[in-house]
């Protein structure tokens, strides 16, 4: 079963970091991300810039509209995403308590429902394991 | 100790050496009495620090002090001084009270045994019950042992900035709610002595989930051993307060022994001849001082459980039977989900894997089918008792929610070995990050 572990933390966090504190986070991140990678569970990892590097569009009015910024303004932004295969909610939930962003901000755990692979839609709750 | 001799460089080192090895020993003495004036731990540090910087500063040039800790503690003192005399200046307030407590003379040497030991009332302070949980191991860390809360952040993996907030929040409280720099009398004490053993405690098995893939830092179990034998030390009466340094002594015998962090050895596994034997003794002495006060707790029972693990190292051999008199007594002092599966493994151990089970499916607990020891201990009974089919799918649920590396491979490794297996006795207790069993 696929699982997204969601990131949030407030923003702007990175400007307000000291060089060492951004080091310590990217270090705990790819601490984190070896252990996914190599319990075998990882499937994709991404970490976003800030929401002051955002851009929206949106044609929901009836036109084009292209907003400099973020979707929505709030506390806690979206920030990044790991992809994991895992069996069961209670396993992924093993990992989010271990990311390193649950100590500054919430992982929010989404099962996959479907994803595009190979020219078609195919169930997230597939398993996919090697 | 004569730092006065020599000229140059070589003294700058001893000087500086010298500082480096009084803030690990003296820190938490002086900031103890420091902070107790009036309840301000931040300020306390900072006249400090700067007593420290100060001695770093002159003592190259001077030598070191005959008596370095009175000479720290007077030059603190003075700059805590001229901070309040110019408050007290802006504020238009007389100068009684800096008098009334005669810290304005200046005492150019004091006798250092004559500096009394307020650090107990200390470790009240930073496990009082108005304090956060979560920021008491912290705040001991850094007002007893003088660690910068980046230090206590990294041995945590918790970002430096929460961590220096979540301090200076501890801080605040104790100085704006007035928390009393007192050791609370005998009626309090039983109560008020429990969250201090759990906080050292908590610095020797960290209770909240680490970062996968990271490393607690390994000499913070050696801080807690610090702490423990001190507050030992501090209160030779009280039994748990020796229990405690007996368990953290006796469990910190066995690391050597514990593999790395690429291979997991069990218990059952470790060589006993990589044990630490001084440790062991020192353990040893501290749970027969317990005993002899005859006041039974949990963490006389743990540092049982785990004497009688170590006595492996000289019989050769584990004796089940007690262990599971003792982690029946655990079970009904501290019913934890933890204790109650360490419970099942015993009763695994000498009643055999069906009455393992038993136990372990008496649980219970809702958060159970989630607890990676829980799924461990039901693999290893499972194949105990001869079905290796169950044991596999128990090992391979086990396996799903273990996020430690090294632990992983040891439980793959055991449920690859399950074909035909049939060994009756193969049901051990497994740690885990966050398990809280003993390993």
């Amino acid at each position: 079963m696929r699982y997204a572990l969601l990131i949030h933390y407030p923003q702007p966090a990175v400007s307000t970091l000291s060089e060492d504190e951004i080091k310590a986070g990217m270090a705990a991140f790819h601490a984190y991300a070896k252990a996914l990678e190599e319990a075998g569970v990882l499937r994709s990892a991404e970490v976003l810039q800030t929401i002051a590097k955002a851009t929206s569009v949106s044609l929901k009015q009836g036109k084009l509209q292209v907003q400099d910024g973020p979707f929505a303004d709030t506390k806690e932004a979206f920030a990044g995403i790991f992809m994991l295969d895992v069996p069961d909610l209670d396993a992924a939930l093993a990992w989010a308590e271990k990311c390193p962003a649950a100590h500054w901000g919430t992982v929010e755990i989404r099962p996959s429902a479907v994803r595009f692979v190979d020219g078609a839609w195919t169930s997230g709750s597939e398993p996919v394991r090697a | 100790m004569d730092q006065r001799v020599g000229t140059g460089s070589g003294v700058t080192q001893d000087a500086a050496a010298r500082a480096e090895e009084l803030a690990r020993d003296a820190y938490g003495r002086l900031l103890a009495i420091l902070a107790a004036r009036d309840g301000d731990i931040e300020s306390a540090e900072d006249c400090l620090a700067e007593a420290f910087a100060q001695a770093l500063r002159t003592w190259p040039e001077t030598g070191v002090p005959n008596s370095p800790e009175a000479w720290l503690l007077t030059v603190a003192r003075n700059r805590g001084h001229d901070l309040r005399r110019s408050a007290a200046h802006r504020l238009n307030e007389p100068f009684e009270n800096l008098e009334q407590t005669g810290a304005l003379s200046v005492v150019p040497e004091l006798d250092p045994d004559a500096i009394p030991d307020r650090r107990l009332a200390l470790l009240f302070v930073c496990a009082h019950p108005a304090i956060d949980p979560a920021a008491r191991t912290p705040l001991m860390l850094q007002a007893v042992l003088g660690f910068e809360a980046d230090q206590i952040g990294r041995a945590f993996a918790i970002p430096a900035t929460a961590m220096a907030q979540r301090l200076v929040r501890a801080k605040r409280r104790i100085r704006d709610a007035k928390i009393p720099f007192v050791v609370p009398d005998r009626d309090q004490m039983p109560a008020r002595l429990t969250p201090v053993l759990e906080a050292i405690y908590g610095a020797y098995a960290i209770d909240f989930p680490l970062v996968a893939g990271t490393v607690p830092r390994d000499s913070l179990a050696g801080e807690a051993h610090y702490l423990a034998t001190m507050l030992a030390e501090l209160l030779p009466e009280e039994a748990e307060a020796l229990g405690l340094a007996a368990l953290i002594s006796l469990s910190l015998a066995r690391h050597p022994a514990r593999g790395t962090v690429d291979e997991f050895v069990p218990l059952d596994e470790q060589d006993p001849s990589l044990w630490s034997p001084e440790l062991i003794a020192s353990g040893e002495q501290y749970l027969r001082r317990a005993r002899d006060l005859d006041r039974m707790g949990r963490f006389q029972i743990e540092a049982a459980i785990q004497s009688v693990h170590c006595a492996r190292a000289t019989s050769g051999e584990t004796d089940w039977r007690a262990l599971l008199t003792l982690h029946t007594a655990l079970l009904s002092l501290a019913p934890t989900l933890g204790v109650r599966v360490a419970h099942a493994a015993a009763v695994g151990r000498v009643e055999g894997p069906d009455a393992g089970l038993e136990a372990l499916d008496a649980i219970g607990d809702e958060s159970a089918p989630r607890f990676q020891p829980a799924w461990a201990t039901r693999a290893h009974l499972l194949a105990a008792a001869g079905r290796a089919g169950e044991a596999a799918l128990a090992y391979e649920r086990a396996i799903s929610l273990t996020t430690n590396g090294a632990v992983r491979r040891y439980l793959e490794r055991r449920c690859a070995g399950l074909v035909g297996e049939t060994r009756p006795n193969a049901a051990s207790p497994i740690t885990c990050p966050g398990g809280r069993l003993p390993s």
